[in-house]
């Protein structure tokens, strides 16, 4: 059986963004997914807007201790590093809420949604908002770009320098870890390399290191400018020699080109067609718009057993509803604590290694949290889940974040449905529910249309495509694309 | 499969033959050992937040010690003394008790190889029972639960008194249930709808919303479970009117009944006392201490202390240096309590830090805790721990 088109252009933009939106609806079924991937990539062709979190108050505070000389944060006095850091957690959330919005709203999904996939690879947890705000922008201007200038920028920021410990790499002193994870995470992957290869890379790095402001700094003095020997090639390497010599490894190639695979497509590797996309990562010099597009373009893409298998992220899962159903927050750190209590916060990966995914999303909590979501943006019902400390976070203080989690306390969410209903309003009332089902699951069969209307509102159709769109969202299947 | 094992025990205790053919209701007269001894069952304790160790076992003689902490020293006339040379933070008054009774052990320098300093990142070393360079999704309990549960329906095994589940309770398989209320989670998982969703499934071959719909199924049976059990024989002790009392009053309850859990988790926080440690700590010492005392004595009114173990673990230690806000800062090697009725080593396990032999400013470990997980993995819950860590660890004697 030939699968739809607006199946397959639900597929494309569940995987190339997050999800359809509402006023794509009415094309889903005209247009086909090559023109569809066209148009994606148009809107995603313009140069990313810098996401600035840090407020004015932040930027001042800055610059003043720049001003006093040393960029030490020691310098600072206890107060102001006390205001420094309190100024720079609200940043990151403010952060977090902006790039969020993006995703809602541009059209550049994506950017958007490759930049979310670089983020999770390139994961780093830094509660300086300058840090994060700076490797944000370098994961966006360079998410559809060259592999080789993403990972040399990502290598060079003040975030994962200071995260990865680099800034205590020195002559004669070295420290591993940044090199390590450079290796194991970000380019060739466990097993492609001996102990002796990290040893030699972290001596290249040395002296890598970053100011206060996230500028990446070179200190002569403390590399080790010796010859080095990284995967059999032999060199007076400094850090940009190194990486070099790791994309030059088709191993790089093939690590990158399986992960976008388990990431965009299936977990399930395919080894014939990542090694196709492997090879022609690797020819065309790293160039990720390129790759995307291979896989995007490709017939078995949408294939039926690539469709609705995956489980939708925690921000998949949220800005996808939110797309769907615009709304306005009451309170917008709302989304915070949902991504905290789902399981994937922005900026606070579980550790270098990233959001590992997939069905590490569910547990029972996650999943039966996740299913009543609809119902708590429609008011039905309370938000009574708190969610654990953040030590790192919090530093010691009292939670905010925990007051929004009280029992009883509604998420209050106006949803605006007017386009939604409108769009459904020439749909014969006995066809509704299949067609909503339709362009919100991405699962050969829904849950069953009896079993919702049991859960419908029927004095009105607007009531009706409501609370049916609200239950339909409330299932295991929507959990998926 | 642990259930049979239960089973057998049921069979063997004096009721047994009789009680197979005694109807349902009939057996709710037999109130006193209803569970029979010897059904192990671990409590872990987290403490989060990296509590200050040295401020919790404190080591009243050494000069160092108050050297180091002018203002957060705590004086030799105001702990609760165990030895000449240790004693306990003055809040801990429960913990002394079980100390005098034989049923605290202490374990100190407990940490790991190249310690992170991250919370987060420490705290998934520990959940996750890995190196300091390796990165594991899995917990450690979650693999027990793997190997315990290997397509069992309930997932119940282990339950952690929380909202949300913690990496230490996933597995590969199987994953525990977070609950803090069996009630709440009764209500919660047992809305119409979600049955109804339920029981329209068939699985027919897509594999993920299998998955989902298996989850959702262990989900819903465990909390009726949990909730038919904890309606069972619940606690009818006085608890402290806190998040841990009420946590550890579940727990004593779903221990008094029949359900098949071997580990409980719960979490008590936050520990993080940068600043202003004094109060901070004394008021988390007052809960942890009146609840665990609260819970020990329901133990022991019902004759299961025997079979229960508690272990307290924190992320990391702090420095051994206060800093200059009143508090403490990130440290490395930290003491864990052990309390039981059947502990095999009672007291002060180890010696005491040596403050004398720091690695910049901070505790160099002694024990990896990877040797107690393996412990307890091994020698109260009969698994195989060399399978479940994934590597061979000494055991210690202390269970």
């Amino acid at each position: 059986m030939s699968l739809s088109n607006q199946l397959k252009n639900q597929h494309l933009l569940w995987r190339a963004g997050f999800g359809p939106a509402v006023e794509q609806l009415d094309n889903l079924n005209k247009t086909s997914p090559q023109s569809l991937y066209k148009a994606l990539q148009k809107g995603s062709s313009k140069k990313p807007q810098y996401l600035q979190a840090a407020d004015n108050y932040l930027q001042g505070l800055m610059i003043g201790i720049q001003d006093v000389g040393r960029l030490q944060k020691q310098e600072m006095t206890p107060e102001q590093r006390k205001e420094l850091q309190k100024k720079s957690r609200e940043g990151i959330k403010s952060l977090n809420l902006y790039w969020i919005k993006e995703m809602v709203n541009s059209d550049a999904q994506l950017t958007e949604k490759m930049s979310l996939f670089w983020h999770g690879h390139f994961a780093c947890r830094n509660l300086n908002v300058f840090f994060q705000q700076q490797l944000l922008d370098v994961i966006r201007q360079n998410a559809l770009g060259n592999f080789r200038d993403l990972l040399h920028e990502v290598s060079r920021s003040g975030a994962m320098l200071n995260f990865l410990n680099n800034n205590q790499n020195r002559k004669d002193h070295p420290n591993e870890n940044f090199a390590r994870e450079v290796m194991e995470l970000f380019t060739m992957g466990r097993g492609n390399y001996t102990e002796h290869d990290v040893k030699e890379a972290a001596r290249a790095f040395t002296g890598w290191g970053a100011n206060a402001r996230g500028e990446f700094v070179f200190r002569k003095f403390q590399h080790d400018d010796a010859s080095k020997t990284v995967l059999g090639k032999t060199g007076n390497f400094d850090g940009d020699d190194v990486l070099d010599v790791l994309l030059e490894q088709k191993q790089t190639a093939k690590h990158i080109t399986q992960k976008t695979y388990r990431y965009f497509v299936n977990e399930n590797i395919d080894e014939k067609k990542t090694q196709w996309l492997t090879d022609r990562f690797y020819k065309s010099d790293y160039n990720i718009g390129k790759l995307m597009e291979d896989i995007f373009t490709s017939d078995w893409f949408y294939d039926e057993k690539n469709i609705g298998c995956r489980i939708k992220s925690p921000i998949e899962l949220l800005v996808g509803i939110q797309r769907m159903l615009p709304m306005k927050l009451e309170n917008e750190e709302a989304v915070l604590l949902l991504q905290r209590v789902l399981g994937q916060i922005l900026f606070y990966p579980p550790n270098v290694a990233g959001w590992p995914g997939g069905k590490t999303w569910i547990d029972s909590s996650t999943l039966m949290m996740r299913m009543r979501i609809p119902q708590l943006i429609n008011d039905n019902d309370e938000f009574n889940v708190r969610p654990k400390d953040d030590d790192d976070q919090m530093m010691g203080r009292p939670d905010e974040m925990k007051k929004l989690g009280k029992v009883g306390r509604p998420i209050n969410a106006e949803v605006d449905w007017s386009e939604y209903v409108n769009f459904y309003n020439k749909v014969p009332r006995e066809q509704l529910m299949n067609d909503m089902a339709g362009f919100l699951l991405q699962t050969k069969k829904a849950v069953g249309a009896e079993i919702i209307s049991e859960y419908t509102d029927n004095s009105s159709k607007e009531n009706f495509i409501k609370t049916a769109t609200i239950q339909i969202m409330s299932t295991p299947e929507y959990q998926l694309c | 499969m642990v259930i049979i094992k239960r089973r057998k025990f049921l069979q063997l205790g004096s009721l047994a033959t009789a009680s197979f053919m005694v109807p349902k209701f009939l057996k709710a007269f037999e109130k006193v050992d209803r569970v029979p001894p010897g059904n192990k069952v671990m409590v872990i304790l987290q403490l989060s937040g990296g509590n200050d160790g040295l401020n919790t076992v404190i080591p009243v003689r050494n000069d160092i010690y108050y050297r180091e902490r002018p203002r957060l020293g705590i004086e030799r006339t105001k702990v609760l003394s165990l030895t000449d040379e240790v004693g306990l933070h003055p809040a801990l008054a429960g913990l002394k008790e079980l100390y005098d009774d034989g049923s605290l052990g202490i374990l100190n320098n407990v940490g790991y190889p190249n310690p992170d300093r991250s919370h987060f990142r420490s705290m998934d070393i520990w959940q996750t029972g890995s190196g300091s360079d390796e990165y594991i999704t899995t917990g450690w309990v979650g693999r027990y639960l793997d190997a315990q549960c290997h397509g069992c329906d309930k997932p119940t095994y282990a339950l952690e008194i929380d909202d949300v589940l913690s990496l230490a309770l996933k597995g590969e398989y199987a994953k525990a249930i977070a609950m803090k209320d069996p009630k709440r989670l009764f209500g919660t998982s047992n809305e119409k709808f979600f049955k109804d969703v339920l029981k329209n499934h068939k699985n027919d071959g897509e594999e993920t919303v299998d998955y989902l719909y298996k989850t959702m199924s262990e989900t819903l049976s465990s909390a009726n479970y949990i909730y038919e059990q904890s309606r069972a024989h619940p606690s009818t002790a006085e608890y402290p009117k806190t998040e841990l009392g009420n946590g550890l009053k579940t727990i004593a309850s779903l221990i008094f009944s029949e359900i098949n859990t071997k580990v409980y988790y719960i979490s008590l926080g936050s520990f993080d006392t940068h600043v202003n440690q004094q109060a901070q700590q004394q008021r988390l010492f007052t809960e942890l201490s009146d609840a665990v005392k609260a819970f020990s004595k329901d133990l022991k009114a019902n004759n299961r202390f025997d079979d229960v173990l508690v272990f307290t673990f924190s992320e990391f230690g702090r420095r051994v240096s206060q800093n200059a806000s009143g508090g403490t800062d990130h440290g490395t090697a930290n003491n864990m309590f052990l309390i039981g009725g059947a502990l095999k080593q009672k007291g002060i396990i180890n010696p005491m830090p040596d403050l004398n032999d720091l690695s910049e400013g901070d505790l160099k470990y002694q024990i990896d805790f990877k040797t107690v997980y393996a412990t307890v993995l091994k020698n109260w819950l009969d698994a195989d721990d060399t399978a479940i860590l994934g590597k061979k660890y000494e055991h210690l004697s202390f269970c």
